[in-house]
């Protein structure tokens, strides 16, 4: 019996992402029991690095070079789950993972359950599990049928840490089908922690009045080192980026820290938003529903007080 | 083309979300059903693009109870041409996969489409499941795509940008924002709609490997700390010291 975990490796280097699904795998492997492997697929400079998050070794798939395309990595996880005796498969609750995770449920014979955050547990003759639905108003405990199950692991769900040391990697070359699928080009903002991933999120509304005026956001941003967002009718307008939208059509979020300047709140924007651990709402509207969902709020004009927010960080981190 | 798009029932975006019976179901009184958002608005309006520029059909599937025909005649009303209702109260998204795939399977679609994911239970698991059992290639996520009749061109959202594909062939498609704009059904359609074929199939997967156990809602904020706008150090001082995020 083993757990194995799929470690994305984008552009062959890995993310946090990858270091949270190890330890996620560890810690499942310690509740259900066995041991936690991990599988990397496509080139990696350091695979044994995933050691010092909880595997007991890695397996490598190298010679596998195209894109991550569901068809070819259900079939290549599939392959190594059979090899492996694997009871449970974790991937990230990532654009890659999500379109694996079903597929392979589908694979394996195995129950789903995506967006977990919570370590499964056997108890009355199947596994259960945690994740948020109703996106993020509320959570349910699942319970999947028999032994066997593919799990998708919500980012910031769980606090990772370095555990062990590297370990060792086994290289493996595993036959995928021929995919019908080509990655023609990959368009990302580099240099910048993904949205899902980042532990700091500064957002803004249409109470910035208009895209030239995101500079005091951009610098609050830098300044401590997070992620921009924006509420819909900014990206809809072509303010922001579409990628940056937050909320219920857009990206769904976790972040420690989530700063929202001129958004309003509406319930669609705080279901992407509400499972953030600590939320400040800067608004001049004292009646925005935001601060209602806020853990701390600044009533005021937001071009006052985000620079000398921006300030006050600065003033801290010279401290 | 023959397209295909599934279509499920969710409780509308504001709808209060309590819970029945020891927290083990969800509270449906009071509580007003649509289309799930991403596939009405993107998935559907996509796959009617598409036939009106190549011709063809658009189909909608929806697996569960006659409850839903509401719904589905709405994506009928909408314009698709004619649908199917398996009949089955599903509990799962394995359920609805297979029972998906079992109508779709010598049926020869081009595309088949779903939202990126329901609102209710936020899995995105479907629409890959339908794709391992008609072992057909998944591009999910999209948020643009042109397609010529036999190739598709896809532009995927991914983690802080996008990716662009190429797929040749039959494939399942997830709908993210953007594929297409929201179309109202005029009063046309909706007469119309009353006459297109609603096929209802019995289920041949009636059986579900995940069910919830019971439902809780996240813990309730303590209440707002209003912070003086000229003291932003104590801000910062609170989400160092006593929030500890930063």
């Amino acid at each position: 019996m083993s757990v194995l975990v799929l470690a994305e490796s984008p552009n062959g280097q890995f993310k946090k992402a990858a270091y949270e699904a190890v330890h996620y795998g560890h810690e499942t492997a310690k509740s259900l029991g066995g041991e936690c492997i991990a599988l990397v697929i496509g080139a990696c400079a350091d695979p044994g690095a995933l050691g010092s998050y909880g595997a007991s070794k890695v397996i490598h798939v190298a010679n596998y070079t195209g894109g991550a395309d569901a068809l070819a990595y259900t079939s290549i996880i599939g392959q190594v789950a059979g090899q492996v005796g694997a009871k449970a498969v974790v991937v990230n609750h990532s654009s890659t993972g999500k379109s694996i995770a079903g597929r392979l449920g589908v694979k394996l014979d195995a129950g789903v359950v995506s967006q977990v955050n919570s370590v499964p547990v056997a108890e009355d003759g199947g596994i259960t599990v945690t994740k948020p639905v109703f996106s993020g108003k509320a959570f349910a405990k699942c319970k999947i049928a028999g032994d066997k199950c593919v799990l998708s692991l919500m980012g910031n769900a769980l606090p990772i840490a370095e555990i062990g040391s590297p370990c060792p990697v086994e290289a493996a070359s595993i036959e995928a089908p021929a995919s019908s699928v080509t990655v023609k080009e990959r368009k990302t903002v580099d240099g910048e922690v993904p949205l899902p991933e980042a532990e700091l999120v500064v957002s803004a509304g249409r109470g910035m009045k208009g895209p030239e005026n995101w500079g005091i956001i951009d610098d609050l941003a830098k300044t401590i080192g997070a992620t921009t967002a924006c509420s819909r009718p900014v990206a809809d307008t072509g303010w922001r980026p579409h990628h940056e939208h937050v909320g219920q059509t857009g990206v769904a979020i976790r972040p420690n820290l989530y700063i929202a300047a001129g958004i309003s709140g509406a319930i669609q924007h705080l279901a992407g938003v509400n499972s953030s651990k600590c939320i400040v709402v800067i608004n001049k509207d004292p009646e925005a529903p935001f601060f209602k969902a806020a853990d701390y709020g600044v009533c005021a004009d937001l071009f006052d007080v985000v620079p000398r927010l921006t300030e006050a960080f600065k003033k801290m981190k010279d401290a | 083309m023959k397209l295909l798009v599934c279509i499920t029932k969710t409780p509308e975006t504001t709808a209060k979300i309590a819970f029945t019976d020891g927290d083990s179901k969800f509270d449906e009184s009071g509580v007003q059903f649509i289309m799930n958002p991403y596939d009405e608005w993107y998935a559907l309006v996509r796959a009617l693009e598409l036939k009106e520029q190549h011709g063809g059909t658009v189909t909608a599937i929806n697996v569960g109870p006659a409850a839903n025909d509401v719904v589905i005649r709405k994506a009928l009303a909408i314009g698709a041409d004619d649908a199917v209702r398996i009949d089955t109260e599903a509990l799962s998204s394995s359920q609805v996969a297979a029972n998906i795939a079992a109508h779709a399977k010598d049926k020869g679609y081009d595309v088949i489409f779903t939202g990126k994911e329901s609102i209710d239970y936020n899995g995105s698991e479907v629409g890959g499941m339908v794709a391992e059992h008609l072992g057909l290639p998944y591009v999910s996520y999209a948020s643009h795509m042109d397609h010529n009749g036999s190739t598709a061109t896809v532009s995927r959202d991914i983690e802080g940008g996008v990716e662009v594909v190429d797929v040749a062939g039959s494939f399942v498609l997830s709908a993210s924002k953007g594929l297409a704009e929201q179309r109202i059904p005029n009063m046309r359609g909706i007469m119309m709609a009353k006459r297109k074929p609603l096929n209802v199939e019995p289920a041949t997967v009636t059986e579900s490997k995940v069910s919830v156990v019971s439902y809780t809602l996240p813990p309730a904020k303590s209440g707002v700390k209003m912070i003086d706008p000229e003291n932003m150090d104590e801000l910062v001082r609170l989400l160092h010291e006593e929030a500890k995020v930063i």
